[in-house]
């Protein structure tokens, strides 16, 4: 009998086009997302060659970095953004790409519209010039983000050159207490692997607490292994997944859905596989998240203080902590709680999905936006701010004094009009602390949607549990 | 892609962790739709003042390591996102080689394609070398890719592991898709056959 192989190396073995001598792979790719920001100069490269797009039925483009979220119909001013939007309309008539225009009601954070369109279903290899293409593997599929050359290769051949990865299993057992989020557990897991703890390695996450989130939920821990250095997350396939993704427009229907489904079944991990990496957490100890520092793993329970470089033994580390609270503005010892904040941003493929805005709005319902904080609610997509107007949502957030944006990734990554200023201090539901990350001097606390909600209402860093009803 | 020859050039430490993508080049500066130009803004928020003037502080600006042509770098350089602008400001700038303990996946990925060589040593040597580069412009490091071996200012060779394909790659300055469209029948047959296994697999329809 073969031996037992993990959910990964399951679907390698079924994209394996070619294998060289040395080990170096041609793997198959299924679906290839395409954005403005890194794809301009792989079109460049294929014209310049006279090469075409192999498969543009497997390639869907959209524009989200550089969209504005506001008045999007008077165009955007900026004209370095407008020219890269440009460029991509047209890109995609010229290689006769699939493309959701602006206006459409499917444009949206592009890791958001994969999913929600049916697009990305288990076992499949998913590609984007994007680093948090690491989401769509919340579905049982290998899902990267490559750089601009391999977006090229992919673009004329439908395939990547590639070593696999190691296997990494992280395992959330047990049930969290109240007011713990998905977000909270990713930031728990990244806190403690460290921001290269996963490098090489494809995450598989598994246990109690994994099996029990919404796709939402599965889609933001995945969506953030990137943070802690994976390339790629996965969660296996089950009920879950294929109750998401029944009837959405590009799952399979009739005798091809149980023919999918009998294929999908096959895949998670067989029993006695086993892990060249593994980690346990216990989901009952996690407590809400927040990130006090400029990397990822600065993270910490809402509960704790900012960390005294003096009592860090490493030099290396201390080095870094060090630089990360003058950044940031803090001093040692302080309470996470005590950190006031002007800016709240709720949206991004991490937090920018209806479940998400609905944690945010049940945190905001009948209380008020603290004086002097702007707070930005960004749904990830044009359907996801439709489902929320359907629910109601919009006004509730609007009466708080929350604005209600159009579809983008705006905040995240300062590359539209939605950024920090110099100083500025957010609490936000996006991926990344980095130094001038969401605009130049920038101060970034990473947070789930209810804790950002709770930051913007008190307007400091708050325990979303104070909050619970 | 130009052949990656032997050479020898000064070499800077960066001995900061976790250098990201976003402080190699802030995402601000990835409006372009040209690969060239970005070498001006590489490092950009460290490396100038708001009103543009040079920082002194800031290592490249010094003197001694303003034609530095290799990097050498703390724990984790290049993690965050996959933007491969980081790359081409790097080589922009005429950065053409990286020495640390370990790289980002994406990053180290992007390097290798556009002809950087970026190289992993225990942390013991990445600390020589780290003192190596702090002697600023007179201690210079040879680094020869066939020989797997960078030379060090007091003469001290230290022998590097790389992989065999990107070796070749670099050495023969070979482009990926050119070798990949070589194996165009196997892409074929995979899809023939997969069509088969997988018919339901998405197929989305340009409008």
């Amino acid at each position: 009998m073969a031996s037992p192989r993990t959910l990964f190396d399951k679907i390698w073995q079924n994209h394996l086009v070619a294998t060289q001598e040395d080990g170096t792979c041609l793997i198959y790719i299924d679906l290839h997302l395409v954005h403005e920001v890194t794809s301009p100069q792989a079109f460049e490269g294929l014209r310049a060659a006279g090469r075409k797009l192999r498969r543009p039925d497997k390639t869907l483009a959209v524009a989200d970095h550089n969209v504005p979220t506001t008045n999007r119909a008077g165009g955007i001013a900026n004209e370095e953004s407008r020219i890269q939007v440009e460029t991509l309309e047209k890109n995609v008539k010229e290689f006769g790409v699939p493309y959701y225009p602006v206006m459409d009601i499917r444009q949206g954070v592009v890791h958001i519209i994969g999913p929600e369109q049916g697009l990305t279903q288990p076992g499949m290899t998913v590609v984007c010039g994007d680093s948090h293409t690491a989401t769509h593997g919340a579905f049982g599929g290998l899902a990267f983000g490559i750089g601009t050359s391999e977006v090229e290769h992919v673009m004329a051949t439908q395939t990547l050159i590639q070593r696999p990865a190691k296997n990494m299993r992280v395992t959330v057992n047990g049930k969290p207490p109240a007011g713990t989020s998905a977000k909270d557990f990713i930031l728990a897991i990244i806190g403690k692997v460290g921001t290269a703890g996963g490098t090489g390695h494809v995450i598989e996450f598994a246990g109690e607490a994994i099996r029990n989130l919404s796709m939402e939920g599965r889609m933001t821990v995945c969506n953030m292994a990137i943070e802690a250095g994976a390339r790629a997350g996965m969660v296996a396939p089950d009920e879950t997944t294929y109750a998401y993704l029944k009837g959405r427009p590009h799952a399979p229907k009739g005798a091809a859905w149980d023919a999918a489904l009998a294929y999908w079944k096959t895949l998670p991990s067989d029993e006695g596989a086993t892990y060249d990496k593994e980690v346990v957490l216990d989901a009952s100890e996690i407590i809400p998240f927040v990130t006090w520092g400029t990397s990822p793993q600065d993270a910490l329970p809402i509960t704790g203080i900012v960390p005294d470089p003096a009592s860090i033994a490493d030099e290396g580390r201390r080095a870094a902590v060090e630089r990360s609270i003058e950044y940031m503005g803090l001093t040692a010892g302080q309470k996470l709680t005590d950190i006031k904040i002007d800016t709240v941003f709720v949206g991004s493929c991490t937090n920018g999905r209806i479940e998400d805005i609905r944690a945010a709005a049940a945190v905001a319902k009948g209380r008020k936006v603290a004086p002097g904080v702007r707070a930005l609610i960004v749904p990830g997509s044009g359907l996801v701010k439709e489902q929320a107007e359907q629910e109601g949502l919009d006004k509730i957030l609007l009466d708080a004094g929350f604005e209600w944006r159009e579809p983008g990734c705006s905040m995240c990554l300062a590359m539209n009009d939605d950024k920090l200023r110099p100083g500025e201090r957010s609490a936000s539901t996006s991926n990344r602390n980095f130094e001038g990350r969401q605009g130049p001097g920038g101060r970034t606390h990473l947070v789930s949607p209810a804790m950002a909600a709770a930051a913007a209402v008190t307007g400091h860093l708050a325990d979303v549990r104070e909050f619970l009803t | 892609m130009k052949k990656f020859e032997t050479f020898t050039g000064v070499a800077a430490p960066m001995p900061s962790q976790n250098i990201d993508t976003d402080k190699i080049i802030p995402a601000r500066f990835l409006k372009t739709i040209q690969r060239a130009g970005l070498g001006k803004s590489l490092f950009n928020d460290q490396r100038y003042n708001d009103d543009g003037s040079e920082k002194e502080g800031f290592i490249l600006n010094q003197p001694a390591y303003r034609k530095s042509e290799i990097l050498v770098v703390g724990d984790n350089f290049g993690c965050g996102s996959s933007r491969e602008h980081a790359p081409w400001a790097l080589t922009d700038y005429g950065i053409r080689t990286i020495i640390g303990t370990d790289f980002a996946d994406i990053f180290f990925n992007n390097s290798f394609k556009n002809g950087m060589l970026l190289i992993k040593l225990p942390k013991e040597i990445v600390d020589e070398l780290m003192d190596d580069a702090q002697k600023g412009a007179n201690a210079r490091l040879t680094v020869d890719l066939e020989a797997q071996e960078i030379t060090r200012p007091n003469g001290d060779k230290v022998k590097f592991d790389v992989d065999p394909f990107r070796k070749h790659c670099l050495l023969n300055g070979l482009d990926d898709i050119g070798l990949t469209m070589e194996k165009r029948s196997d892409i074929d047959t995979f899809e023939g056959k997969d069509g088969n296994a997988r018919p339901w697999a998405p197929s989305i329809a340009a409008e």
